[in-house]
């Protein structure tokens, strides 16, 4: 088995992701259709929140990745500052606005799910407040990567700007804990039973968690390769023009 | 078939109809970027082969 930096080389990359990329999105959409379908027709209501507990199966797998790609861009962002991959860039870069639409999802869902439990759509509770920031660092990350022309600096300061908001991606996961306050409940899953949700629960919740992981790999590996093909492109180019 | 949603029926209905839809335009605009991208390389590196 080779090392892991061989995925660094674009060439290297791009063959995987050709390989990986057709049965991860199998496996996403399976998923994501039983732990979807299981969880709106098959599950019984709550007997305290009624049917609105099916909300659960969108807004804790959306929220979970909406913290969890955050931190693979982290990940991403360090082996750029410190090894200079530019894949590594290009996957933090590309990973980004998936963030956005499950941090979005997250927060919809959570206020659609607020307004009939606590009475009222939003709440200036820690856990909400934390998500909320979260989101609007993924959109300045975005726009960072829009407004600097060359790419190398662009991926420098993203990255920085990326260990920064890091602070509030644990916040969003550990809010709860910190404060102890607020209307946000605490974790819904936990290694102690007498916490964890009923199994009828969380079987089609598992599954749902496994679907937004799957639909992300296949998102940031198709997103990764375009990136590294619109970076070739426009090499090719400024060398066409340098005749 | 439809599971009997009660009073919150607007609710769940909304967050099921709200998180697909961001979800599809998420994968659609992911895919066109892709299909943008591959055809734009292979046109590039048509022209430098000659």
């Amino acid at each position: 088995m080779g090392s892991i930096w061989e995925y660094a080389n674009p060439v290297k990359f791009i063959r995987t992701s050709e390989i990986v990329l057709p049965w991860v999105s199998i496996l996403a959409v399976m998923t994501l259709v039983v732990g979807l379908v299981w969880g709106f027709f098959f599950t019984p209501d709550d007997f305290r929140q009624g049917s609105t507990v099916k909300i659960i199966y969108l807004h804790v797998p959306s929220a979970l990745m909406a913290i969890n790609v955050w931190f693979m861009m982290l990940v991403t962002s360090l082996i750029w500052l410190i090894r200079r991959h530019h894949v590594s860039a290009l996957a933090a870069k590309a990973a980004a606005p998936i963030g956005v639409i499950m941090t979005l999802i997250a927060l919809a869902t959570g206020a659609i799910w607020g307004q009939p439990m606590w009475g009222t759509w939003w709440a200036w509770d820690p856990r909400l407040t934390s998500f909320l920031i979260l989101f609007l660092f993924y959109l300045g990350y975005i726009a960072l990567w829009e407004a600097i022309d060359n790419p190398d600096t662009a991926a420098d300061l993203t990255s920085v700007l990326c260990i920064v908001g890091s602070v509030f991606a644990v916040l969003s996961r550990y809010a709860v804990n910190f404060w102890n306050q607020g209307l946000h409940q605490g974790a819904t899953l936990s290694l102690d039973k007498e916490e964890n949700i009923a199994d009828v629960f969380s079987t089609p919740l598992y599954i749902s968690i496994a679907g937004f992981v799957f639909l992300f790999i296949a998102l940031v590996f198709l997103r990764t390769r375009t990136e590294i093909q619109k970076r070739r492109t426009k090499a090719l180019l400024a060398r066409e023009r340098l005749g | 078939m439809m599971p009997e949603l009660g009073k919150y029926a607007d609710a769940v209905l909304s967050s099921y109809i709200v998180s697909i839809v961001l979800l599809v335009v998420l994968v659609a605009m992911s895919i066109r970027a892709a299909r943008k991208a591959r055809v734009e390389l292979e046109q590039a590196e048509e022209r430098k082969r000659g």
